[in-house]
């Protein structure tokens, strides 16, 4: 039992909340000797590897830390630039350290923004008069899960494809939001979900289900 | 679903604790504005406010569907009474056109221990309720009026709330709900 992440977007389509929960972390670290054989592309926000995979580091993969310095983009935290230690020679052996890319919070109201009209296409598109948005997005590696409530607010699970009965978690992540964020007289409707009630409350939602299944709660 | 066995939803409060701090709210208001007119303003004006959040509550609860017709609107409110107040109000004196009726109610809690002074007569002392229940049908695509044609306190037999339909919100529908 495997849930990756919950959004939730409000009724104009914006982000209001995300939670990571359970993403798998891949790190590889290796020591490399002169010449390097993959190959890297320099981004001023990123180093990332665009050929060569192999022992676990992967194409698309960003570099974390040169011997142990963490990198922030393509300069080093004591200041150095990346490009100039890995392509001097003298600097080897070189410890790198590669991870998958981490979304950023920009990065995921870009693409919960996306979601918003693909859903109102998918109605639309239907041969089927009076047809509802997406409420399921398979791929291969997860299965996004959408309800849509009466009002609007859009509530979303990724989980692994195998994941059942991810409807119920939805209607119950929805009752959580009625009772924590709503009941909540600080909060100002389709603004960010700021409340550590519901942040609680869901992560031990999140955790009975992966423990005990979807017919525990 | 078992939200029976969870958390604080089934915590009933005894319901003089509601009229009490209601009471409360309304006396307090009263000695803020000095003016009734303003009074029933922002008490409906409220009640707008918690009807938005609260039919939230409500369709999480109920797993209800979408209302397409007055009649279920109108059942629909009568199970919301139920459930937040405790009281089942009869529904009745429909209009012809089937998008006007009228909520009865024998007993109204909020009213409870109150009696209206000789000066305050003009006060809609529970007019929290029909900005509710406007809030909450506008969170729905429902526009209504709301207003009060009968009330125990001012001498009638029993209340009486009387909602009209004015239009359905058709640009503030969701996608994949039209």
């Amino acid at each position: 039992m495997v849930i990756y992440g919950v959004y939730i977007v409000s009724k104009s389509g914006g982000l209001i909340f995300n939670l990571d929960h359970n993403v798998p972390k891949i790190e590889a670290e290796r020591t490399f000797s002169y010449p390097l054989e993959i190959n890297l592309e320099y981004e001023p926000k990123k180093v990332s590897v665009v050929f060569g995979q192999k022992d676990g580091i992967n194409v698309g993969h960003v570099l974390v830390s040169v011997n142990g310095i963490v990198a922030n983009g393509s300069v080093l935290e004591d200041g150095r630039d990346v490009k100039e230690i890995i392509e001097s020679k003298e600097n080897y052996p070189l410890t790198l350290k590669f991870s998958r890319p981490k979304m950023t919070t920009n990065e995921k109201i870009f693409l919960a923004s996306m979601f918003y009209p693909l859903f109102a296409i998918a109605s639309q598109l239907s041969p089927e008069p009076k047809s509802s948005g997406i409420e399921v997005l398979e791929a291969d590696t997860f299965r996004l899960h959408c309800f849509q409530t009466l009002t609007g607010v859009k509530f979303m699970v990724v989980a692994e494809c195998v994941q059942m009965g991810m409807d119920v978690l939805l209607k119950r992540i929805y009752e959580l939001y009625a009772d924590f964020v709503l009941k909540n007289p600080f909060y100002s409707l389709e603004m960010p979900i700021r409340c550590e009630l519901f942040d609680t409350n869901l992560q031990a939602l999140l955790e009975q289900v992966e423990k005990g299944g979807i017919a525990s709660i | 679903m078992s939200r029976q066995n969870t958390r604080l939803d089934t915590k009933k409060v005894n319901s003089e604790l509601l009229t009490l701090t209601y009471g409360a709210l309304v006396s307090q208001m009263l000695r803020d504005f000095e003016n009734v007119e303003d009074v029933n303003k922002q008490l409906e004006r409220i009640g707008y406010n918690m009807g938005m959040r609260l039919i939230e509550d409500f369709l999480s609860r109920t797993n209800s569907p979408r209302c397409l017709d007055m009649r279920e609107t109108a059942d629909k409110i009568q199970l919301a009474f139920r459930m937040y107040l405790n009281v089942q109000p009869t529904i009745s004196n429909w209009a012809a056109s089937g998008d006007e009726f009228s909520l009865i109610f024998d007993s109204n809690p909020l009213t409870e221990f109150v009696e209206l002074p000789q000066d305050y007569q003009q006060l809609r002392y529970s007019s929290i309720i029909c900005g509710c229940i406007r809030g909450a049908l506008e969170m729905v695509q429902l526009e209504v009026q709301c207003w009060f044609t009968q009330d125990q306190l001012k001498g009638d037999a029993s209340t009486e709330i009387r909602v009209k339909f004015v239009r359905r919100l058709e640009d503030a529908v969701p996608a994949g709900e039209d």
